[in-house]
């Protein structure tokens, strides 16, 4: 250390703030939105537009921190003059754009689309997708009754382009026991809407692990693991962050999953309390899920700039040191 | 990347296949041995440039298909870690195409088409007797041989995999009833001229375009092109001059041509035949499309179901090659440009341009949101001109005869000539060639009218993204404007007739499965509704309604609608229109509740 | 000041990241998401590390130098911008001092002996060089395998030598990043848990700031620096040092030389341990404080990585008869005859406000707004800055220039004999931690024990196979432990983790040469023999 002041003094604060570069912003367009004419950025996403101006805008597979996959079409909006409706999600604003958020197309769509995935997927645990159910008046019980369940495993083994002819008696559902092969997590496919968010996290949006990927086709299309292997014996680091991302609790703390079961989770007694995981010097936002004293969940802010909403096994799932009170009178 | 790949490693055999594609594997950390020599402190795989090779995951995926007869884990895990493909992403890729087997399959599968046009020509009894045989037999959606419906084909795996198919020109012949016939501008060679010889080629006019092409300059070839007004011919009907203005003016490089032989359309052969029959003019077709937009580089994406069709393509192209008309200087004219073919894999939706660009990418053969275009963000996200075949071979005959001579073929909304895929109830199926402008009956009657002359119940035009239409339409012109008015469409060119002995709700019913089976799965309104759909057309079908009939068309009417507003492609906005129009018009169910 | 000089954000905009004796990939995950983030951006990324590991598999390059080099790579790295007139003349003319005697220093280092000291291709280092030099942006990340070192500093920096370099510090998206291994490290060293520092980096040898502290305070403050943790233990082996107070550490099973930190502790006159745990060291200890989970059954603050002030928030009841660490102290306080009030996080952290300038406008208030804050952070209006030393880069300078400081490549300590022919280095895994006393209380599927890792071709010299138990011994110690074969290792190199402690005591192996100018331990070096049993 031969500058000894150098050494044992602050450095002086800098004259100017440092800033990350600025990018040029395109000038703003002029569009019409459900009659309001506005300016919005043309780097803006209609979802965007529609969020910012207060119209509620029904999304499933859309999430702020992954990147648009616009698969589930609940989203739909109107653009005037387009032949088909366009998702909101990924679909950014053009100057003169007319754009209809509740147009009968849409409410139409958006009524299908949720009647679809309403008579083919379990959604008792996505409160949000039913919520759209019941705003949209779809009616998910006029396709007829559900066929039964697939056997265990049954559905990842259908091979593309064959399909068993349906019957007409009853309506297909992807119906399937659960995967519990784990201590951490499970996995419901009976409540997978195939929204590719989980696909998402464990690839490049956040973890890059790519432990599961969508498999199959059409219908039989699913989310698996390399020729259907049991998590243990895949890629998966149990980041959970597929969990973090699931709308429709298809992917579930274990924990959650055995209460439930045991009629013990109650969700309106849970506090939830943003903390710093005690691990590495990364400094992730842990919201620790608290019912009667104890952790039952941990997820992350999607707005916090560390975590994005992301995190990793120990953060996630590494809580249980300070539950293990077996020597503490209950 | 920190692949975790676990599993059995490959058989000598497998690695063998496997390096015929990817060659030789030069480090341990991808699929190579261990050498403390080179690799004991330091190594250079897992970065970009490693990742970058996915795009030869169907080829590797093909070789191992095409040597054991199935993808064997041992070999997947091998191709993983070559190409440093996680395993789960690969397994993804594989189950998406069902040319791809992930279990053992005997070493000659007969793949035996049932889609419509077999159907009414005694497809069912092909299967019945092969019931009873020991040969290893699977259903299979439209082969593209409609002409010689009933038709199958046999993928035959081992050391020099094969498919048996007609070859000789006996077979082209056949297929083009029109051959020899003076006039034709596309299919003059087909069943005339060796398709395999260069040489042949050059005798017939073959290479003129090109030669003029360099003359003229790429932006001349545009506007030639341009004036044409040659529009797409594979379905969507886009003037290809301002398609390939857009490619050549964009500012990011490189830009690639795609040419999309992905023709899967139930009903459609044409570009078979062009490719099995004239496979240079293809060549010559793109090498111009790449010289005018820019690109060095172009993918001929041929389906899978077609290995004549690509076999006869790469004879060309190698041949091409060799005498300098492909390559780093082609003609010597300054400019770079060649062709590799990729092969599909059984997915239909591969035909939709933005699956294709996927599939060429070593992606499952999902359709991407548009915009961005391909125009803008293509192949590998870069600036890609994507034409399908009958569009390409167009090109040589525009450059030659000038665009606006070739303008004044057709009509003027419909410009040159144009290929129909004749097939069904007719006296001689085939490809014929005719300039724009005859009626829905003159193109039956050139084709020798309806089989024993019996009344017809119904005429498919399009194929099965395409509608159906009464007798009462025969007196529609076959060109863009005149189908349009008429509220069908000319599609890919499928002129698939019926006669009174058709089951109609049974064509309804295969189409159904057909659309259920080849959608991707990506977006709701077509994963599900596509299921939706033939369920309700079986509740019809077996008179069970839920509630009333009319109920039934209500709701069906609803599914149509989502599934065309609101599904992220082609297949699944037009999944329902031929059963629409079908519903609408043709009655082709009971509506009284009970089963006729 | 000591902190990473960038963003998290920043590295998902650099053009190239020398991520240098770092498993980020498992010690540093979500900082990872991150990195490839820069990485699938099209940033160029070099692994500098012994050990192929997870981390090393998404690199470009990967420069696998041999264990205790880094100086020599670092060196002949600098040696090469140099003479490839590629070093940035304009800010090392503007801000720096010391070059030429930097540049004389290096001048030694030719590819040739980088090559021949580390073991990395030559023409891989030249690579790496230019690349990093030709960059507009670059940023240099780095964990314990630097700082594990009996140089620890000096690997360091020979590190800041090379930003100093190519102007690659001060700038956006360039930088000297040290990720910190636990989670409040930094936090720690802000609020000057370091032997010299008082809270804010204020030296304690500078009369201005202990003044500016006993005035507020009422006390009298020591005028000179104290012990680190190695010179503690040097003091309780010469008997200076008779009692320790333990606060969340587990020394017995973190320091090196196991056997012989078990001897020092005994052998105390008093030891205090304060912790969540019974740890092996609170079994040793004379009186044990159970406190709070400072993370989830306490409030106050920590500091991360990027500098950033958030806060930990209580979520639940601690078990009964726990209390946290300020009410402990407190209560210490009052029975030493001072009352300090009833505790409060929050008025804690605002006297230390008033007397850290660069924690100065982080009020609760605004940390919770903010979602935290990014010190210097100098008063209410200022935002926290993204990256430090900006400052360097201003016309005229502001303040002092930075100086070069050359260092030379000294290898480990403990050389490699016929006796001890294995070269053994440490680290950790994706879901262990540390030494295991958090992460034992959780099952992970990906949990795997204790195992010693050698190389394929050493496991066939010595005839032995995966799972098979071998004895390893250093001079200071003897464990048993199952062999694992991992291909990421090269001949001569072993691995071994400290998670499992109770069951595999890794730190009796381990050699407590340590750092003069930091004090830590040289984790990753120690020479080892691997028999079979």
């Amino acid at each position: 250390m031969n500058d000894e002041s150098y050494w044992f003094r602050p450095p002086p604060r800098s004259r100017e703030l440092p800033m990350a570069p600025v990018r040029d912003e395109p000038p703003p367009v002029e569009i019409t939105i459900d009659g309001r004419a506005l300016h919005a950025s043309p780097n803006a996403t209609i979802l965007e537009v529609c969020r910012r101006i207060g119209i509620d805008t029904p999304t499933l597979c859309y999430l702020e921190n992954l990147t648009p996959v616009n698969v589930c079409r609940v989203c739909v909006v109107e653009v005037v003059g387009s032949r088909t409706l366009v998702p909101a999600c990924s679909r950014r604003v053009e100057g003169g754009m007319v754009i209809l958020t509740d147009s009968p197309r849409v409410r139409l769509s958006r009524k299908m689309v949720l009647e679809f995935l309403g008579s083919s997927v379990d959604l008792s645990t996505a409160p949000q997708a039913r919520g759209y159910l019941a705003r949209y008046e779809a009616s998910p019980t006029r396709y007829g009754s559900p066929a039964p369940p697939a056997s265990a495993n049954e559905r990842d083994q259908r091979e593309p382009g064959h399909h068993r002819a349906p019957s007409g008696e009853t309506s297909e559902t992807v119906a399937q026991p659960t995967k519990v092969d784990n201590d951490l997590y499970i996995r419901d496919y009976s409540k997978c809407i195939l929204c590719y968010k989980c696909v998402e996290a464990c690839g490049t949006d956040a973890q890059n692990t790519f432990a599961i990927a969508v498999a199959g086709r059409g219908f039989d299309a699913r989310i698996s693991t390399e020729l259907n292997v049991p998590l243990p014996d895949s890629a998966c680091v149990y980041c959970g962050n597929c969990i973090g991302v699931c709308p429709t609790g298809a992917l579930m703390f274990k924990s959650e999953h055995d209460m439930r079961k045991a009629g013990t989770w109650n969700e309106p007694a849970q506090t939830q309390t943003d903390t710093i995981c005690s691990y590495c010097g990364v400094g992730c936002t842990l919201t620790l899920h608290v019912q009667d004293n104890t952790i039952v969940k941990v997820t992350s802010p999607m707005d916090v700039s560390v975590t994005h909403g992301h995190l990793c096994i120990k953060g996630r799932f590494g809580f249980e040191h300070v539950q293990n009170r077996q020597d503490e009178p209950k | 990347m920190d692949l975790r790949i676990a599993g059995p490693d490959p058989t000598p055999d497998e690695r063998a296949a496997v390096d015929s594609i990817l060659g030789q594997a030069v480090s341990a950390w991808a699929g190579g041995t261990r050498d403390l020599d080179t690799e004991s402190h330091s190594a250079h795989v897992g970065g970009h440039e490693a990742r970058s090779r996915r795009e030869l995951l169907l080829p590797a995926l093909h070789a191992v298909q095409d040597r054991f007869g199935w993808v064997p884990p041992s070999a997947m895990n091998y191709i993983c870690r070559r190409l440093l493909v996680p395993p789960a992403e690969a397994h993804g890729v594989a189950t998406f195409y069902h040319l791809f087997s992930l279990t053992p399959r005997p070493p000659a599968v007969m793949h035996v088409c049932d889609d419509i046009a077999c159907r009414v020509s005694g497809a069912e009894g092909v299967c019945r007797e092969l019931a009873n045989t020991t040969t290893a037999w699977q259903r299979s959606p439209c082969l593209g041989q409609c002409e010689r419906a009933p038709a199958w084909l046999v993928i035959a795996s081992g050391d020099t995999p094969r498919a048996k198919e007609a070859t000789s020109l006996d077979a082209l012949l056949r297929s083009t009833p029109q051959s020899g016939t003076p006039g034709l501008r596309l299919i003059q060679r087909i069943g005339q001229v060796d398709p395999e010889s260069l040489t042949a080629y050059q005798a017939t006019r073959g290479y003129e375009a090109l030669r003029k092409a360099v003359v003229l300059g790429a932006e001349a070839v545009i506007r030639e092109v341009t004036v044409s007004k040659l529009m797409g011919r594979g379905g969507a009907a886009f003037p290809t001059g301002r398609k390939w203005d857009a490619v050549a003016k964009a500012p990011v490089h490189p830009h690639y041509l795609v040419c999309n032989a992905d023709e899967s359309e139930p009903g459609t052969f044409k570009d078979r035949i062009v490719m099995e029959g004239d496979p240079f003019a293809l060549v010559e077709g793109m090498t111009i499309a790449g010289f005018a937009t820019g690109s060095e580089k172009g993918y001929l994406y041929i389906r899978g179901e077609y290995p004549l069709a690509a076999m006869r393509m790469q004879t060309a192209i190698d041949a091409a090659r060799a005498a300098g008309l492909l390559g780093a200087n082609v003609m010597g004219a300054g400019f770079a440009f060649d062709i590799e073919i990729r092969r599909g894999a059984g997915a239909y939706i591969c035909g939709e341009e933005t699956a294709l660009f996927n599939s060429i990418e070593g992606k499952r053969g999902e359709p991407r949101n548009k915009p961005p275009f391909p125009v803008q963000s293509g192949l590998f996200g870069k600036p890609t001109a994507i034409n399908n075949v009958e569009t390409l071979v167009n090109v040589p005959l525009i450059v030659r005869e000038g665009g606006e001579a070739f303008a004044g073929i057709g009509t003027s909304g419909s410009t040159g000539p144009k290929l129909f895929c004749v097939s069904g109830h007719v006296e001689r199926p085939g490809l014929y060639e005719l300039p724009f402008g005859p009626t829905l009956r003159d193109v039956i009657a050139l084709a020798g009218g309806v089989r024993g002359g019996k009344p017809i119940r119904a005429i498919l035009l399009g194929g099965a993204a395409g509608v159906f239409v009464g007798p009462d339409k025969l007196d529609m012109p076959l060109t863009f404007e005149g189908t349009r008015a008429a509220g069908a469409t000319l599609g890919s060119g499928v002129v698939m007739v019926f006669d009174e002995s058709v089951d109609l709700a049974d064509i309804l019913g295969r189409i159904a499965e057909f659309f259920r089976d080849e959608s991707c799965g990506q977006c709701v309104p077509c994963r599900v509704g596509t299921v939706r759909q033939e369920e309700l057309l079986q509740r019809l079908r077996a008179g069970a309604p839920i509630g009333s009939y009319k109920d039934e068309i209500a709701l069906f009417k609803e599914i149509a609608q989502v599934m065309r507003d609101a599904s992220i492609c082609g297949l699944g906005q037009t999944a329902a229109n031929a059963i629409e129009s079908a519903l609408i018009t043709l009655d082709p169910v009971p509506r009284n509740g009970s089963r006729s | 000041m000591g902190g990473g000089t960038n963003s998290y954000s920043e590295i998902e905009n650099t053009e190239v990241i020398l991520l240098w004796g770092s498993n980020a990939r498992e010690t540093h995950p979500i900082f990872f998401h991150h990195l490839l983030k820069g990485v699938h951006n099209g940033a160029k990324l070099y692994t500098i590390d012994p050990r192929r590991t997870s981390s090393a598999r998404w690199a470009d390059s990967w420069l696998g130098l041999d264990i205790g080099s880094d100086i020599a790579l670092a060196n002949a790295v600098g040696r090469e911008i140099i003479a490839a007139g590629l070093h940035h003349q304009e800010f090392i003319e503007h801000a720096t001092t010391g070059f030429e005697e930097y540049a004389r220093v290096v001048e030694s280092y030719t590819l040739e002996y980088a090559e021949r000291e580390t073991g990395v291709p030559a023409n891989v280092i030249r690579e790496m060089a230019y690349t990093y030099a030709t960059a507009k942006t670059g940023m240099i990340c780095w964990t314990l395998g630097i700082t594990e070192h009996h140089n620890a500093v000096d690997n360091v920096l020979s590190l800041i030598n090379l930003a100093l370099l190519t102007g690659k510090v001060g700038r956006y998206a360039c930088g000297l990043n040290p990720l910190r291994g636990q989670n409040n490290v930094q936090g720690g060293g802000d609020m000057g848990a370091l032997p010299d520092r008082l809270p804010g980096f204020q030296h304690v040898e500078v009369d201005e700031y202990r003044h500016k502290f006993e005035a507020k305070w009422g006390a009298t403050i020591p005028p000179k620096r104290g012990k680190n943790l190695t010179q503690m233990f040097e003091a309780m082996a010469t008997k200076e040092l008779r009692a320790l107070y333990v606060i969340g550490e587990n020394p017995l099973q973190s320091e090196a030389d196991q056997n012989h930190a078990r001897h020092l502790l005994e052998d105390l006159d008093f030891m205090i341990v304060q912790d969540i745990f019974l740890t092996r060291t609170a079994e040793l200890a004379h009186v044990v404080l159970p406190a709070a989970a400072a993370w989830c059954e306490s409030e106050g603050t920590v500091t991360n990585s990027e500098r950033r002030v958030q806060r930990v928030r209580k979520a639940m009841e601690p078990p009964k008869g726990a209390r946290d660490d300020i009410s402990i102290l407190f209560e210490l306080a009052k029975r030493m005859g001072r009352d300090w009030g009833t505790p409060n996080s929050e008025a804690i952290w605002d006297e230390l406000r008033a007397l850290s300038p660069v924690h100065a406008g982080m009020s609760y208030a605004r940390l919770e707004a903010a979602k935290g804050l990014q010190w210097p952070c100098y008063d209410e209006t200022h935002p926290g800055e993204l990256f430090l030393h900006s400052r360097l880069w201003e016309q005229p300078l502001t303040g002092p220039r930075v100086a070069f400081n050359p260092v030379e490549h000294d290898p480990p300590v403990e050389r490699l004999t016929p006796e001890y022919p294995f070269r053994l280095t440490t680290g950790r895994r994706l879901s262990e931690y540390n030494t295991g006393v958090q992460t034992a209380g959780y099952d992970s599927p990906l949990r795997r024990p204790e195992t010693l890792d050698l190389a394929p071709e050493d496991a066939e010299r010595l005839g032995v196979r995966e799972g098979e138990l071998v004895r390893v011994s250093s001079r200071r110690g003897t464990v048993d432990v199952a062999v694992r074969v991992d291909d990421c290792l090269r001949p001569g190199m072993t691995f071994m983790t400290l998670h499992f402690q109770d069951d595999v005591a890794t730190n009796v192996l381990t050699i407590d040469a340590t750092d003069p100018k930091s004090g830590t331990a040289e984790f990753k070096a120690a020479a080892v023999r691997v028999e079979r049993l």
